[in-house]
């Protein structure tokens, strides 16, 4: 292989949790018969214990390193090792009130594991498949031939998505991975989290979108991966926030609310997201479902036009949910112009929104993918239009299988959030907002949060999902994640298996779910 | 401008402390007590100085309702001496169908009257039985009004009670044949009814009654419960009688809007029928009759005859009553609503159905497939903070103490509060259906988008056979 055939990867570096316990799946006691002797520190391989020099005791043990239970093979399991008998490990009992069906309590743990390090997690939790019983958690890619397997290197394997596939003379945008930030509004998030998103989407070679709040000019420095969204409100949408973006996104509506628009209550909009976005503080703001100047494709194709005439080398991003019928959107789309068709399906979303409009509206996105892409194909335009899919792809397998659906790439939200620490507690939008200082404005709680430390989190997530992908590629003997698009020939789903084809598939984590 | 169907909600708080789903429990001995970065000083949700109690006075552990859990006291304390388990109360909670989340829920919405909102996307199974195994459609374009948000109180939800206008006839010299009967409108796509098996007194009655007058409804009351003082109520009354009672409770019937007779298939059902309209010939008239196996042959006889609605009542599980392999309700609605459009008959007749109506979602899914309006039960009894332990069914006793006297009005309020925000959820679902006529989208199951067909459509051609 040529040496300029490598691809440069971004660095990642250590970072670990802002909270000072971390949540494990095992969990260590030392006792008070520990006479501090540091045996442990210098048996544990993982890091779990750690005694400094300066230190007469041995400090608590980082739990989250540890590989639990299977570790009692290795020479260097410290419960046994310990002159005292100091120690002891047991599965953490409050793993079941974290997580839930999608997210399960190890999904969770091992994204704060590959967002601390940029590796996979070494410790046994399951970060592939949900415990939903449906969709993403019921596919598998199928056992590969041994003989389709090539061994190349991960920076050798091409992650790359171009999004401009119209073969018009407008910029020919590719990035680097086939994942690029969901949009999130100024004032919905900490703004350190979003120009913290926006330096990893840098890095990256990725994008990520500003959503409905305006464009901060904290964003300008990294325009070249800022997507400019406009949204029904066209909040903060002005002449030169088309002009900087190199992807305008039009969104018609979003999976978890679909068809419902949204209200920005009057105490959110301070100061600042008024200036933003132009309005009145203190007044409650309605972007109203849906665009009130769209009612066809041929309006749509004048919005598209519209944003094409100011902004001549902009690619049009149409963001869209997935009703029964979103193929008709889709192939709409394109003949209005767009270059890209995002679907956004009901289960994801990082924003507030009615319980109801969640688990009920418009359809998961494993239907809406497989649906758009065949249509496309049938009518001959598939390879003239990005597919970019979203709403509940949850870690790297799902992006793979998406892809493999259909999809040319995704865009991700909750993962990226989950990466800054987030616990899925739901609470984003209840009093002072996210107590973990995510979605949050709060003066206190968005300082707990800095940019550095959001861009690296991010970074060291996509790597470690990079390494899953490049291993998943190597396996079929592929070089491009582009190969991987519209596979549906190399997954299976367990519901279609009779039970000896089923039984040679990992099942799904069956973990007692408590709602 | 014709009035605005509006429900008044307000914050009406629980007389007991809800059971919370969490607590937080400390190991107290790695405490190094009076620490000053003490994490129950920073709870952004002030559960900690809400609920603390002294050491000595705590009831171990302390179950906080209204933790979040963001798990900020457990992350941050300097000695780590919190955990977090599971409310063994909450597991008791409920039971398979009327689950402790729904519950709890409930219980929130009848506080606040708010519609639950949360973020970071949905967190529950894939898709399951019943009313779970289909989502609703949404109208990328059309829209009921073109004012997204502030249209939504254009949205209507009405149904009728009254017998279906069929058209005016005429006599030769075109005179009015038949004058037709006044029309009986609810504003709600939902009626109340007391669950039989929890307890009924007095004072829930009341609570009922009020709650049907604040949210414009109907309360189905059994005539033998029926009590003088309940007259300031009885426009949103519907006393249930069976057939033998019409004649005791003849002036009950003359001054309710509507009566509800109870089906027997052993006697003259619709003689009973002509018998009240004898002497009171606009009076809207119900049938109610169990959802059984016969059920779709009772709505086919009786939407032939002069009935004006049909109430069919499932189990509390909306499980067909007295068969080996139930239909859940919304096949057996289905199954009602199909037959009577093949007999061309469904213009004639409104249908109602009551059973495992347990979230605002069941109520459009319900009239989606084919139902005109429902009726809700357990949930009256959850608005009023019912625990569902059955307890006063078995040896009597309440522990949130419907049991004993308490204020209606309180009652009322949680349960108008309630339905309140299943109105509210119900037009988030039907302006994102592009809907803005509830009896538009009777059995309209182009608007519903079934697990089994996406299964069949997308899945089959990818995946081959399904195999379970």
């Amino acid at each position: 292989m040529r040496k300029q055939d490598k691809i440069n990867l971004p660095k990642t570096v250590e970072t670990p949790s802002r909270f000072k316990n971390s949540i494990s799946k095992y969990i260590i006691r030392r006792n008070s018969k520990c006479a501090a002797c540091g045996l442990c520190a210098k048996l544990c391989p993982y890091g779990v214990h750690i005694k400094h020099d300066n230190y007469a005791k041995t400090i608590r043990p980082k739990e989250h390193k540890c590989i639990g239970f299977k570790c009692k093979t290795n020479n260097f399991f410290c419960i046994d090792n310990c002159p005292q008998n100091a120690l002891t490990l047991k599965e953490n009992p409050a793993l079941e009130t974290l997580g839930d069906y999608r997210w399960t309590p190890e999904m969770l743990i091992a994204h704060w594991e590959m967002a601390e390090t940029g590796n996979l997690p070494i410790v046994d939790l399951e970060y592939s498949l949900g415990n939903s019983g449906g969709g993403f958690d019921k596919i598998r890619f199928k056992i590969p031939e041994k003989q389709n397997r090539i061994n190349i290197a991960d920076n050798i394997i091409d992650m790359s998505v171009s999004l401009n596939r119209s073969g018009d003379n407008r910029i020919k945008k590719v990035i680097s991975i086939p994942c690029y930030g969901g949009g999130m509004s100024f004032g919905s998030t900490a703004l350190s989290v979003l120009t913290g998103r926006a330096k990893a989407a840098h890095a990256l070679n990725t994008l990520t979108c500003t959503g409905e709040g305006g464009y901060p000019e904290e964003f300008l420095p990294y325009k070249d991966h800022v997507i400019t969204q406009v949204a029904t409100g066209l909040f903060g949408v002005r002449e030169d926030t088309i002009l900087n973006a190199p992807i305008v996104e039009l969104k018609y509506a979003q999976g978890a609310k679909p068809g419902l628009g949204g209200h920005l209550l009057g105490d959110k909009v301070t100061k600042e997201v008024a200036a933003l976005r132009e309005t009145v503080v203190g007044n409650s703001l309605f972007s109203p479902f849906p665009f009130h100047s769209v009612y066809s494709v041929e309006d749509h194709k004048k919005h598209v036009d519209w944003i094409k005439e100011i902004n001549p080398s902009c690619l049009i991003s149409v963001k869209v949910s997935t009703p029964i019928d979103v193929e008709m959107v889709a192939i709409g789309s394109y003949y209005a112009g767009a270059h890209i068709i995002h679907i956004d399906g009901s289960y994801g979303g990082t924003g507030a929104a009615p319980d109801i409009a969640k688990k009920n509206i418009a359809m998961p996105i494993e239907y809406a993918i497989p649906k758009v892409h065949r249509f496309l194909t049938a009518e001959g335009v598939r390879d003239k239009i990005t597919v970019i899919a979203s709403g509940g792809i949850r870690n790297a397998l799902d992006v793979a299988k998406a892809i493999a659906l259909g999809a040319d790439g995704v865009v991700i939200g909750t993962a990226e959030l989950v990466a800054l620490d987030c616990i899925r507690c739901t609470n984003c939008e209840s009093g002072r907002g996210c107590a973990r200082g995510i979605a949050t404005t709060d003066i206190e709680l968005r300082d707990m949060i800095e940019e550095k430390y959001v861009m690296r989190r991010i970074i060291n997530m996509y790597m470690a999902w990079r390494k899953q992908w490049s291993e998943l590629l190597r396996t079929y003997g592929l070089k491009s994640i582009k190969e991987l698009v519209g596979r549906t020939d190399l997954l299976v789903n367990l519901d279609y298996l009779d039970e000896k084809e089923k039984s040679k598939y990992k099942p799904a984590p069956n973990f007692e779910m408590i709602r | 401008m014709t009035e605005k169907y509006h429900v008044p909600v307000k914050i009406t708080p629980p007389r007991f402390k809800p059971i919370g789903k969490h607590a937080i429990i400390e190991f107290r001995e790695d405490c190094a007590g009076s620490c000053k970065k003490c994490v129950k000083k920073n709870c952004i949700y002030n559960n900690f100085s809400d609920n603390r109690k002294h050491i000595s006075a705590m009831e171990e552990p302390e179950y906080l309702y209204t933790c979040s859990g963001c798990f900020r006291c457990v992350q941050e304390c300097t000695k780590g001496i919190f955990s977090r388990v599971i409310n063994p109360e909450y597991r008791a909670l409920g039971d398979d169908y009327w689950r402790a989340d729904i519950i709890i829920r409930l219980w929130y919405q009848a506080h606040t009257g708010n519609i639950p909102v949360s973020g970071s996307g949905y967190g529950g199974p894939f898709t399951g039985e019943g009313f779970d195994s289909i989502w609703t459609d949404m109208s990328e374009i059309v829209r009921p009004t073109r004012d997204g948000i502030h249209g939504r109180e254009y949205i209507n939800t009405c149904f009728e009670l009254s017998e279906r206008f069929k058209g005016l006839s005429f006599n030769d010299d075109m005179t009015l044949a038949k004058k037709p009967r006044k029309i009986l409108e609810v504003p709600l796509p939902l009626l109340l009814e007391l669950p039989k098996k929890l307890i009924i007194n007095k004072h829930i009655i009341l609570a009922a009654a009020k709650a049907a007058s604040l949210l414009k409804t109907f309360f189905l009351i059994d005539g033998k419960n029926y009590t003088p003082n309940l007259s300031e109520y009885k426009d949103n009354l519907i006393p249930c009688l069976k057939t033998e009672e019409l004649k005791k409770y003849k002036n009950l019937i003359l001054e309710s809007k509507a009566i509800s007779i109870e089906y027997s298939d052993t006697e003259d059902i619709i003689g009973a029928v002509s018998g009240v309209r004898s002497f009171a010939p606009n009076k809207t008239v119900i049938i109610k009759a169990p959802l059984n196996r016969n059920a779709d042959k009772i709505a086919s006889e009786l939407a032939s005859k002069d009935v004006d609605t049909i109430y069919f009542y499932a189990d509390d599980h909306g499980k067909e009553l007295n068969r080996k392999n139930p239909l859940f309700l919304k096949d057996s609605i289905n199954k009602i609503h199909n037959r009577l459009v093949s007999d061309l008959t469904r213009q004639n007749i409104n249908i109602v159905f009551s059973g495992g109506i347990a979230m605002a979602e069941h109520v459009a899914k319900a009239v989606i497939f084919g139902a005109d309006a429902v009726a809700a039960d357990i949930p009256i009894m959850l608005a009023m903070e019912c625990r569902l332990c059955k307890k006063c069914a078995k040896n009597g006793g309440c522990p949130v103490k419907l049991d004993e006297e308490f204020d209606a009005d309180w009652g009322a309020a949680r349960i108008a509060n309630l339905f309140g925000a299943w109105h509210g959820q119900l037009l988030e679902v039907m302006g994102a259906m592009g809907i803005r006529e509830a009896r538009r989208l009777r059995g309209e199951i182009g608007r519903s988008i079934r697990f089994e067909n996406l299964e069949k459509d997308i899945f089959e051609p990818i995946f081959k056979r399904r195999s379970v």
